[in-house]
């Protein structure tokens, strides 16, 4: 670990005018990750601004029937909120199989979109690794990567986007909103964050004196046929292998809007578009589940450890689809898988 | 007054410990403490070309940085280095002696700092030129240079020749992939230089009196000088049996800047101590008609290039199972790694994993009831040796755990049970130990106010010795258990060995007993000097300490109060110290056995594993609290659980760099993985291994539990996984 300065940010344009002043500097809300890679030695900021006094810890409704969630709320308050476990039940599933009640007690809303990947690599300062050091190479690829990538991968990294709870949000098609110096904007969920490419040091497009304010949520939250699935290698406390977060919304029989997303499979999290259009208009059986099946997991490449990730998220989506259409949503609590 | 050996007596150290009073090696304040951090190597193997300090020292608030060509003097001798528990032959690794890199994450540097803090950060300004060497850390790619390591399992019969000529066989290659201690209490000592030249070291250890020679050993100092407390220890399991490098380190520190030093080490720095070694063990089982006719084993283990570490996995098979016919070889492959060490029963966890999984597939050969086939070739007798048990009882543990689990219920064909969309599978094996016994002493200090001090050397890592100690002294002394001090691990205290092997609560409350034998033949010599005594012409047997009184055992109304004995000697108190006195019996086999019942639910189509149920019969002599044994026992389960399906350390071979080295990745089972555990402790009376019938039950909790998991899931799915652990993917190739 570092020596640090710290200051504290008193509101928003404070913590931006802060953060635009020192390009080595990082904010830090429940620090849940940042100490952590402070402690390996991997984040070394210069300077930590203190943003848990900024006003960002509200939820409420929006006019358009959606909601508006601080980008300070904790994870634990933001699963049990009465209006995310009623109308946006995928999205507090996802949270809460995440972590441990501790971890999302202090993690931010923000903050977990803004987690770093959890590949070995990254965290061991003896290794290379393109994210933590531009040009080092890529050492998972050829090395200990059964818990790495299989869609989206390129030649400078195959890093996993660890969060559960951006899988629910990509799912809903949620909405980021940030401000910096040019002032506030919003971004789609599924342009927030970006696929490694020749850069894998950058996650997000988020620039890098912007702050997020808020995550909205538009009004359809897919309360009757969700679920959220994650296989991992023990029942709790360990990161996806694969995740899936699977919305339906079923009219007579058909199905009238459909979305799913993974995690543990790729970069950010993984949507298609076309997989959920052809799940439209169909009657939600396993042969149009196995269609959509193929369609997100079309071009998936295994690596030397982590093939299998190919087939066990065929069939975790299957499984999770089928849970979604019979109403019988996992429950994170029961470690049987329904 | 009743007794309470047998009894369920809750931990006399519980409150103590849960109320955060227990202090740990690293929670020893002193003023003007000063705090180290270690630098590790990145490479694993070569030499250090050049460490520069310069960046690091020049912090403020550091004190020094120590490296080996600047620190004070130490031992220069393989000798110097040698502990109580080290292998014979080959040559310690010395801290901070050399240039030589021999295994990654080794200690290379230490930064001595006001503060912990400054420490840490100044570890990060150390800089390092390493001069790297071809090296070999995969345990695989050295099989073909495995040297064999003598054993004394020696062959019956012709093994090679009944294997080709059996009807039945099964031959595979069983695999246990290095395995770290996570002990919750990292590895941490506290060394105050008392400034007359003495030190006091407060260290994580198994052995107080192990460390104090060893230390005396590196730094050439007296025992008299060298005093070594551990009085609670955070969980060891066998990390703590040898002295590990933060002693060194800390004690270095404190000589040389004459003052108290404290060094705790990271969790991912634990990874360069010791660990299970990864094993290949190889096995083929031949069947005749009765049962089991002959045994090949050859176990391949990997060790360091300067020290060979090897322990008993082939031998077990030797003591459970009949066979006219065996034969067995033992491996190691020597790597540039740190060398491996004892993690709760090291040798058997491993080869009783094989040699059951074995077994189970020898049964389906057969098409037999596993636990059929252990009983037709059930041994009363080690085969090896050719000696009959000192107790056994494991056909009850088999009867009792069967019953007590449902086994009559299993249908014998794979993927036959189920649960809804769950494959149901039951599995079970046999797990050994051996009953250890060796020599403690301890010191009884008894006062006229009906109080007694027990104490010696011994350490309590968890297991519950303060308490089984306390009820020993308490049940011989005639006191109730609230009138009984007692003190730990402390080197000044009398002699005792590390806490390792399941041996300790067989040989303390043998020392124990003695040492109130002395005590009451005191109180009797004097008792009889009283006028009209009721005790006259009664020899020590014949008298016991009961309820305060010093009594005839055969006649309760014959009995003076111990005051009135004390009183009447003009005596405060009676001090007395005696040692265990275990005579060498070769006469006996001496072990533990135990039956583990698995259940297991596996989703069929995603290959997700539950471990819905165990049951584990164990018959180990008499249970001197079955609360603290039953603990034990369960402790063992859960460890069972993640050796089964979670443990494992995942070297990258090219970088030799372990890619999970922490808790989050490192899996080990949480609440949700562990669900109905049942432990049954089988009635087995022993006469003949001591006078109380106790054996220990530190390991045997553990040995079976991986096998019966793994047969389980075979039965569930019918797949085979013979590499731990059992991951969802190997469900799946």
């Amino acid at each position: 670990m570092n020596n640090f300065e710290y200051s504290r940010a008193t509101d928003v344009a404070d913590a931006i005018r802060q953060i635009a002043a020192d390009p080595a500097a990082k904010f830090i809300a429940g620090g849940t990750n940042l100490v952590d890679l402070m402690k390996y030695d991997v984040a070394r900021p210069a300077r930590l601004i203190d943003i848990t006094q900024l006003p960002l810890k509200s939820l409420e409704e929006t006019p358009d029937g959606g909601v508006r969630i601080g980008a300070l709320v904790p994870n634990s308050d933001l699963a049990y909120h009465p209006l995310i476990a009623d109308r946006y039940p995928l999205l507090a599933s996802a949270i809460l199989a995440g972590a441990s009640q501790q971890l999302r007690n202090m993690a931010s809303t923000a903050g977990n979109l803004l987690q770093r990947t959890r590949c070995f690599y990254f965290y061991d300062t003896a290794t290379p690794c393109n994210k933590r050091e531009p040009g080092s190479g890529c050492a998972a690829i050829k090395g200990i990567n059964r818990i790495n990538a299989i869609l989206g991968t390129s030649d400078a990294c195959i890093a996993t986007h660890p969060s559960d709870m951006c899988v629910a949000l990509a799912a809903l098609d949620a909405r980021v909103h940030v401000t910096g110096p040019a002032g506030a904007r919003s971004i789609a969920f599924a342009d927030f964050h970006r696929l490694p490419e020749h850069s894998p040091h950058i996650d997000t497009t988020l620039e890098p004196d912007e702050i997020v304010t808020a995550i909205e949520l538009p009004s359809k939250g897919f309360a009757k046929n969700y679920s959220y699935l994650k296989i991992r290698d023990r029942a709790s406390y360990a990161f996806a292998l694969v995740s899936v977060a699977a919305a339906l919304e079923i009219d007579s029989g058909r199905i009238r809007e459909a979305r799913v997303a993974l995690g543990g499979v790729a970069h950010k999290p993984w949507r298609r578009i076309d997989a959920e259009a052809a799940l439209r208009g169909e009657a939600p059986d396993r042969t149009v589940f196995a269609k959509a099946a193929d369609i997100l997991l079309k071009g998936a490449r295994g690596y030397s450890h982590n093939a299998f990730k190919i087939g066990l998220g065929r069939r975790a989506i299957l499984r999770t689809l089928t849970q979604a259409a019979n109403a019988t949503p996992q429950i994170q609590s029961v470690k049987k898988i329904r | 007054m009743a007794a309470t050996i047998g009894t369920s007596t809750s931990r006399v150290d519980g409150r103590a410990k849960v109320t955060g009073t227990a202090r740990y090696a690293g929670e020893f304040n002193v003023p003007n403490l000063a705090y180290a951090a270690v630098v590790t190597s990145t490479i694993s193997k070569g030499r250090i070309a050049r460490i520069d300090i310069g960046r690091a020292r020049a912090v403020e608030g550091v004190l020094d940085v120590l490296t080996h060509d600047v620190r004070p003097e130490m031992g220069s001798t393989d000798q110097d280095y040698h502990d109580d528990v080290a292998p014979e032959g080959g040559s310690p690794f010395r801290p901070l002696y050399d240039e030589a890199i021999r295994f990654n994450y080794q200690p290379i540097a230490l930064v001595l700092a006001e503060d912990w803090e400054t420490a840490v950060f100044a570890t990060t300004l150390v800089d390092i030129e390493y001069e790297e060497q071809a090296f070999a850390t995969d345990l695989h790619a050295g099989i073909d240079a495995a040297h064999a390591v003598d054993k004394p399992e020696k062959p019956r019969g012709d093994a090679l020749k009944a294997l080709q000529g059996a009807t039945v066989r099964h031959q595979a290659d069983y695999f246990i992939p290095p395995e770290y201690h996570n002990p919750m209490e990292l590895f941490a000592a506290t060394v105050v230089w008392n400034g007359d030249g003495k030190l006091t070291i407060y260290d994580k250890t198994q052995g107080v009196q192990n460390v104090q020679r060893y230390v005396c050993g590196v730094f050439g100092l007296k025992p008299e000088d060298v005093r070594v407390i551990s009085p609670f220890v955070g969980g060891a399991f066998g990390s703590g049996l040898r002295p590990q490098y933060e002693v060194v380190l800390a004690t270095l520190g404190a000589l040389h800047l004459r003052r108290p030093v404290r060094l705790v080490l990271s969790r991912a720095q634990m990874y360069g101590l010791g660990y299970r070694p990864a094993t290949v063990e190889r096995i083929a089982l031949a069947a005749n008609g009765r049962g089991l006719d002959a045994i090949t084993y050859d176990a391949i283990a990997m060790t360091s290039r300067y020290e060979d570490f090897s322990r008993n996995d082939t031998g077990w098979a030797e003591q459970l199972y009949t066979s006219a016919n065996a034969r067995y070889t033992h491996k190691l492959a020597s790597l540039d790694v740190a060398t491996p060490c004892d993690m709760r029963a090291p040798g058997a966890a491993s080869g009783v994993y094989a040699l059951e999984c074995a077994m189970d597939e020898l049964a389906v050969a057969l098409q037999l009831d596993p636990m059929e086939l252990r009983l037709r070739c059930y041994s009363d007798r080690d085969q090896g040796a050719g000696l009959p048990y000192t107790s056994k009882q494991l056909k009850e543990c088999y009867r009792q755990g069967a019953e007590a689990f449902g086994w009559a219920r299993r249908n014998p064909a794979p993927r036959s049970m189920r649960d809804g969309s769950e494959l149901l599978g039951m599995g079970m094996a046999t797990g050994v130990w051996e009953a250890l016994q060796v020599q403690f002493a301890s010191r009884i200090v008894l006062t006229a106010n009906g109080h007694a001090e027990v104490s010696s050397a011994a350490s309590d890592i968890g297991t519950g010795t303060y308490t089984v100690v306390a009820q020993v002294a308490a049940d011989t002394l005639g006191l109730p258990i609230d009138s009984v001090t007692v003190k730990l691990a402390d080197s000044s205290l009398p002699k005792a060995p590390v806490e390792g092997g399941s041996w300790t609560a067989a040989s303390i409350a043998h020392a124990i007993v003695n040492t109130a034998a002395d005590i009451r033949k005191e109180l009797l010599g004097l008792a009889q000097t009283m006028p009209n005594t009721p005790l006259g012409g009664l020899k020590l047997d014949d008298v016991a300490l009961v309820d305060g009184m010093l009594m005839a055992r055969n006649d309760r109304s014959r009995a003076v109060a111990v005051a009135d004995v004390m009183r009447h000697g003009k005596l405060d108190r009676i001090e007395k110290e005696r040692s265990s006195d275990f005579k060498e019996d070769d006469k006996h086999a001496h072990n533990t056995h135990s039956a583990v019942f698995a259940e297991v639910k596996v989703d069929e189509e995603l290959g997700v594993i539950r471990v819905t149920r165990i049951v584990n019969a164990v018959a180990a002599g008499r249970i001197i609290n079955t609360k603290t044994a039953a603990s034990q026992i369960m402790g063992g389960v859960v460890w069972g659980i993640g050796m089964a399906l979670q443990e494992e350390a995942l070297t990258d071979h090219a970088f030799g760099r372990i890619m999970n080295a922490n808790i989050a990745e490192y899996h080990v089972p949480v609440n949700a993985d562990v669900h109905d555990i049942k432990v049954i402790f089988v009635d087995e009376p022993d006469s003949v291994i001591n006078p109380l019938g106790i054996k220990g039950v530190g390991e045997i909790g553990i040995v079976g539990v991986a096998a019966a998991i793994a047969n389980a899931v075979y039965h569930a799915t019918g797949k085979r996984v013979r590499d731990l652990p059992i991951t969802l993917d190997k469900l799946d190739r």
